[in-house]
């Protein structure tokens, strides 16, 4: 898979390029700043971003405007973003496109190689990975409709399934059979009338519901 | 401003005139009050006295004011409730003594001003007398009224360097504590994790330079692994130092995106509605940030309540942030070191708090900060919290 890498420390952009080729990935372009991603992401062989959130010349959200924008020029583009720290704020705007294929995971989710590499699949499969970091915030709100039609342990598969989780994995954390999990999922997506569409969509659809409520 | 009209300022005069015989009375309540402090009835006559003389010089402030086309704020210092500590806050402030030197003056020339200023117009053949001369009269009695009721440039400036001298002392102390605090968590937090992390790195070291450390792979990974994972809360910890510090959600998006990054994280549901067309200075934007922050922690921790609102405005030259939250009331500056910290933080940029709290709720806390906008920064929309 061909990607677009923006990260201006040049230790962390080097070792990401090792990490990344190392598990199959292409680097096709490298950027140290927001005007050279701008350009690598106009590049149509690329296929997905890994995209810093600060990136200079304001050393603020450039990354993120980016990876906006990236999207809106291309829709469901899948576009990996990394930080120091993460903001339930930054989460819904990726998000707000509704569309899939979003991660944003704090840089240093990275240190686990396997599972940060899974994640990036995930998200160009057109998967919803979100940090715990960001999960953990939303599962402490109080909400309303139409989340508190959930039962908490549906609330718990769909905190996991918003971490990007497959269906085996959250069996495997919540140790239930798959077929368990299963019918939680389709049991919150009939609560969340979320119809009978693909099942990936929903899940998108699924994690979108409880991020904005 | 317009100068007032010639009959508004005989009808000044006029008011003075009454407000003059007033004064006499209330300057022999005050002096006969004062006299009988030894006994209880002297208390009583000055508790009745004092306020009604604030009340007097208050409207005749109002009316300089407006003969000379001036602002004049109220000089008084704060009154505490307890009426007995109001009675000796009020004997204590230097104004009082102005006030009672000023009543002389207000029943005796500057009276005879007032009833000049009305005769004139009365006795119809001083009209042209009345007509030329009625405005300076009234503006010099109105300098001479402000000579005693409003403070001078010098006090001004006295009261200036004493408020400046206090909030300056308060930012070295939390500037001080902050660094402390800052040595603190460093300390305790990812140097401890740095020096556990090249513990393990070392011991890794040592067991792959024995012989034999092929026939236990396991056990240097474990080791591998568990530096990874004291890298991880080394990081951890650093960015919650970071966030203490300065937010990078406040760099990013200044004021009203960092408070709505603030809201969302909040368990009940909190609106925020950002009317600024532009963003404050940096260290204000800071501490409204933290003040915002510390109200809001207050809602989650003792308000009960069930949603709350944030309102950041901006007009005639001062940032305004209103936290309204539906819960049970009752808050008070005072309860807690937090708010306290909060007040002395505005203070330091002349800005204020203010709490509105009764017992069953709803709790207002009303931030205001003086200060101008720098250029509006695009920023993308986000929903409400």
């Amino acid at each position: 898979m061909r990607l677009v890498l923006a990260e201006d420390h040049a230790l962390l952009r080097a070792g990401m390029i090792q990490l990344l080729e190392a598990n199959g990935f292409t680097i096709l372009h490298a950027a140290v700043d927001a005007p050279s991603l701008d350009v690598a992401l106009r590049d149509p062989a690329a296929q997905a971003a890994v995209v810093d959130v600060r990136l200079p010349p304001s050393q603020t959200d450039e990354g993120l405007r980016a990876a906006i924008a990236v999207r809106e020029a291309r829709p469901g583009f899948p576009v990996m973003v990394i930080s120091q720290y993460v903001e339930h704020l930054y989460a819904r705007e990726l998000l707000a496109s509704g569309e899939g294929a979003v991660g944003y995971l704090l840089k240093d989710r990275v240190s686990d190689v396997a599972e940060f590499v899974d994640g990036v699949r995930r998200v160009a499969a057109g998967g919803t990975v979100l940090d715990p970091e960001v999960v953990a915030t939303i599962m402490a709100r109080r909400r309303e409709e139409p989340l508190d039609r959930l039962t908490p342990r549906e609330r718990e598969v769909l905190a996991l399934m918003a971490e990007g989780r497959s269906n085996a994995a959250i069996a495997a954390r919540l140790v239930v059979t798959d077929k368990a999990v299963a019918k939680h999922i389709n049991s919150i997506f009939a609560k969340l009338d979320l119809g009978t569409a693909e099942d990936d969509h929903r899940r998108v659809r699924a994690v979108l519901t409880w991020l904005r409520a | 401003m317009t100068e007032p009209s010639r009959a508004r300022l005989t009808g000044y005069a006029a008011a003075q005139l009454l407000l003059g015989v007033v004064a006499l009375v209330l300057f022999v309540l005050t002096v006969t009050g004062a006299a009988l402090m030894v006994v209880w009835v002297g208390g009583l006559l000055l508790a009745i006295s004092l306020p009604l003389t604030r009340l007097v010089a208050d409207a005749h402030r109002h009316m300089a004011a407006g003969v000379l086309g001036l602002e004049v704020p109220r000089p008084y210092r704060p009154v505490p409730r307890h009426p007995w500590h109001a009675l000796v806050a009020v004997a204590r402030d230097p104004m009082s003594y102005r006030d009672l030197a000023w009543t002389v003056w207000a029943c005796t020339f500057g009276w005879v001003v007032a009833l000049i200023c009305v005769l004139e117009l009365l006795a119809v053949v001083t009209w042209p007398l009345w007509w030329w001369t009625l405005r300076p009269k009234m503006r010099a009695r109105s300098q001479i009224d402000l000579w005693f009721l409003a403070t001078s440039r010098t006090e001004k400036l006295e009261q200036r360097v004493q408020v400046l001298t206090e909030t300056r002392a308060d930012v070295v102390d939390t500037a001080a504590a902050e660094l402390r605090r800052l040595e603190r968590d460093l300390h305790d937090g990812p140097q401890a994790r740095l020096v556990a992390l090249s513990m393990s790195l070392g011991l890794a070291e040592q067991r792959l330079s024995q012989e034999g450390w092929a026939e236990d792979p396991e056990g240097a990974r474990r080791l591998v692994s568990d530096a990874r994972s004291t890298t991880s809360a080394a990081i951890s910890d650093l960015r919650s130092v970071v966030r203490g510090i300065h937010p990078p959600v406040l760099a990013d998006r200044g004021l009203a995106g960092a408070v709505q990054a603030l809201a969302l994280d909040m368990a009940v549901p909190v609106t925020v509605t950002a009317e600024l067309d532009g963003r404050p200075p940096a260290p204000v934007e800071s501490a409204l940030y933290f003040a915002v922050a510390e109200c809001l922690a207050n809602v989650g921790k003792h308000a009960h309540a069930e949603s709350a609102t944030i309102v950041l405005t901006h007009d005639g030259g001062r940032v305004r942030v209103r936290v309204v939250d539906d819960g049970v009331g009752g808050a008070h500056v005072d309860a807690g070191t937090g708010m306290l910290g909060v007040r002395r933080r505005l203070a330091a940029f002349d800005g204020t708090m203010s709490v509105s709290s009764p017992s069953g709720g709803p709790t207002e806390i009303t931030l205001e900060v003086p200060c101008d906008l720098s250029s509006p920064r695009t920023t993308p929309s986000s929903g409400p919290g």
